[in-house]
């Protein structure tokens, strides 16, 4: 399991229940189902990653985070998980709404746009970064709203959400972000992960 | 048509009363079991069947000899997989294939025809409850059907919120639509127009209003179909000719195979059944039953729920699946729901898709080890 998903699983406690958003094949999903006696459900898009899911005796909802996530209702769940999809929603200022409507609280992680390998390949190559987290060309990259962990940090103190914690990973490595050293992980983290509440 | 050897039948001596008003008792239900029930008795499963479906869910019927209606899902190491589980069904109240219905005799010696009383979806599940107790099974593993038998499985929940552990509506709704009545209505009117009909009392002149009921089944069968699996399988070919023949006999092979689906379901259906069924599936409303929230139908269940669709079912769309998969979801209920890619439209469920078989199987045996 990748470390994102083992830094998400540190942050939620056992026995909790918990909607994976964009669950994909449900990794994540079996991972706190096994491990922490989590009471967990999955909402994903795509039929082939939703018959994974059932392939593993997980929960999940084939459907649109956008246009679904308005049947649960408000704080359902004690987590609201969103990995790395935030930026590729029409509207993700909505879907963080309506995540945090619907969880009590909600961990989102964002490929980060500010990461240095990502400023060097634009500075450099003068073309559109192509990272480990930014695996896809311009033309077919389903990510719409790019954004940087400062972007994020900046948004989300705007609209008077929460932050429990906000972690910037590299590779294996964790470290906690702070208003201080902000500028310092928003260029060496290729990921932010958030604990949020509103 | 009913032929009564091969039939299992159990007399439900307790009377039940009908939504209609009236009461029924001793009254036969005709039904059929697959594979064995354990000792614990914690592998049954109840398959309602759907309107023009009966007890012979899988391998040969007895009755008409061809394959039972859910070969492809019931079987040995099949999706619903008969060396594990029990699996049970039986013929619905008002249809024509053993179990109490216009077909059969009145007290005073008398074939109902249209006298049987008219019977509704939960009046349906509440007489095949009775099987539960002929088993002596407090709780089955799964409830399962497709179509009508999907709103059974609706109803039965929400009946029994504690009788069963995992709910499996297909390709259903619940409450048929304006669209669903309208079609139903014209099979109705096929039959009734028939003047071998004679307000259902056909059967003491051994004539039947065939026709009629072959019209009812041409017109179903095209809302079974998507458009586009039809344009493939058929397109505009011609049935056995070279060229039109400027008539009105069959050219296309469309309706040829329409012309055929409706003669030999004259053969095994009763068609005041037919009039029975589709009026208990125009009348289903959950909602209604619950002022008009179908969340409180399932409030008193913990049962784990699987929601399955196909994406080229006009008759009972997606929509109409996922409004239940909504109702689930807006009271925290344990539900999963799926749509499934098919051209086969509204029959999907009942042929040879196999994401949908491989859900239906995935569902069910990882549920079952969590048991």
């Amino acid at each position: 399991m990748k470390n994102e998903f083992q830094v998400i699983a540190d942050l939620i406690e056992k026995d909790k229940k918990v909607l994976d958003v964009g669950c994909a094949d449900g990794t994540l999903m079996k991972f706190l189902k096994d491990n922490k006696n989590i009471n967990i459900r999955g909402l994903e898009i795509s039929k082939e990653k939703v018959q994974e899911c059932i392939a593993k005796g997980l929960t999940v909802i084939e459907g649109n985070a956008e246009k679904d996530l308005k049947q649960f209702p408000d704080k359902s769940f004690d987590y609201v998980v969103l990995s790395q999809t935030l930026q590729a929603f029409l509207n993700p200022e909505l879907v963080l709404n309506e995540l945090l409507r619907v969880g009590k609280k909600a961990i989102v992680t964002i490929p980060n746009f500010g990461y240095w390998k990502v400023r060097f390949h634009l500075l450099l190559k003068g073309t559109m970064p192509i990272t480990k987290t930014l695996p896809d060309e311009w033309y077919n990259t389903p990510n719409l709203h790019m954004c940087t962990i400062k972007d994020f940090f900046h948004f989300v103190k705007s609209r008077d959400i929460k932050i429990f914690k906000s972690l910037a990973l590299n590779n294996v490595n964790t470290s906690i972000i702070n208003e201080s050293n902000l500028g310092i992980k928003n260029l060496f983290a290729d990921l932010g992960i958030f604990l949020i509440e509103k | 048509m009913n032929t009564e050897k091969n039939i299992k039948t159990l007399i439900i001596k307790k009377p039940l009363k009908l939504d209609c008003g009236k009461t029924i008792k001793d009254f036969p239900i005709a039904y059929e079991t697959y594979g064995s029930l354990n000792s614990k008795k914690d592998n049954a499963i109840l398959v309602f069947h759907a309107l023009t479906g009966d007890q012979f869910v899988t391998g040969i019927n007895p009755i008409t000899n061809k394959e039972g209606w859910w070969s492809y899902a019931v079987g040995p190491d099949k999706a619903i997989d008969t060396n594990k589980y029990f699996v049970i069904c039986s013929n619905v109240i008002g249809g024509c294939m053993g179990s109490y219905g216009p077909s059969h005799k009145d007290p005073d010696q008398k074939i109902f025809g249209t006298n049987f009383p008219v019977i509704t979806i939960n009046d349906m599940v509440n007489a095949q409850y009775n099987l539960l107790d002929h088993f002596g099974i407090d709780k089955l593993f799964s409830i399962t059907g497709g179509s009508m038998g999907g709103m059974q499985v609706l109803q039965f929940i929400s009946n029994f919120p504690d009788k069963s552990k995992t709910v499996i509506p297909i390709a259903t709704t619940s409450s048929h639509s304006a669209q669903n009545i309208a079609f139903n209505e014209l099979g109705r009117q096929a039959i009734t127009a028939d003047s071998n009909w004679k307000d259902g009392n056909y059967t003491s002149n051994e004539t039947n209003p065939g026709k009629g009921l072959a019209v009812a089944r041409m017109a179903a069968h095209i809302t079974y179909l998507s458009k586009k699996g039809l344009q493939e399988k058929f397109g505009r070919k011609l049935q056995e000719r070279e060229d039109l023949k400027f008539g009105f006999d069959a050219d296309f092979q469309i309706e040829s195979y329409l012309r055929y689906q409706g003669s030999v379901f004259v053969d095994r259906f009763d068609a005041n059944s037919y009039l029975y069924i589709t009026r208990a599936m125009d009348y289903f409303d959950l909602a209604k039953q619950f002022k008009g929230n179908l969340s409180e139908a399932f409030i008193n269940t913990n049962a784990k729920f699987f929601i399955i669709s196909f994406t080229s079912d006009w008759l009972y769309p997606t929509q109409e699946n996922k409004d239940i998969v909504i109702a689930l979801n807006s009271i925290g209920a344990d539900v999963g729901f799926v749509e499934i890619k098919s051209d086969k439209g509204h029959d999907s469920f009942l042929l040879d898709v196999p994401d949908f078989l491989n859900a239906l199987k995935n569902f069910l045996d990882k549920s079952y080890e969590e048991n």
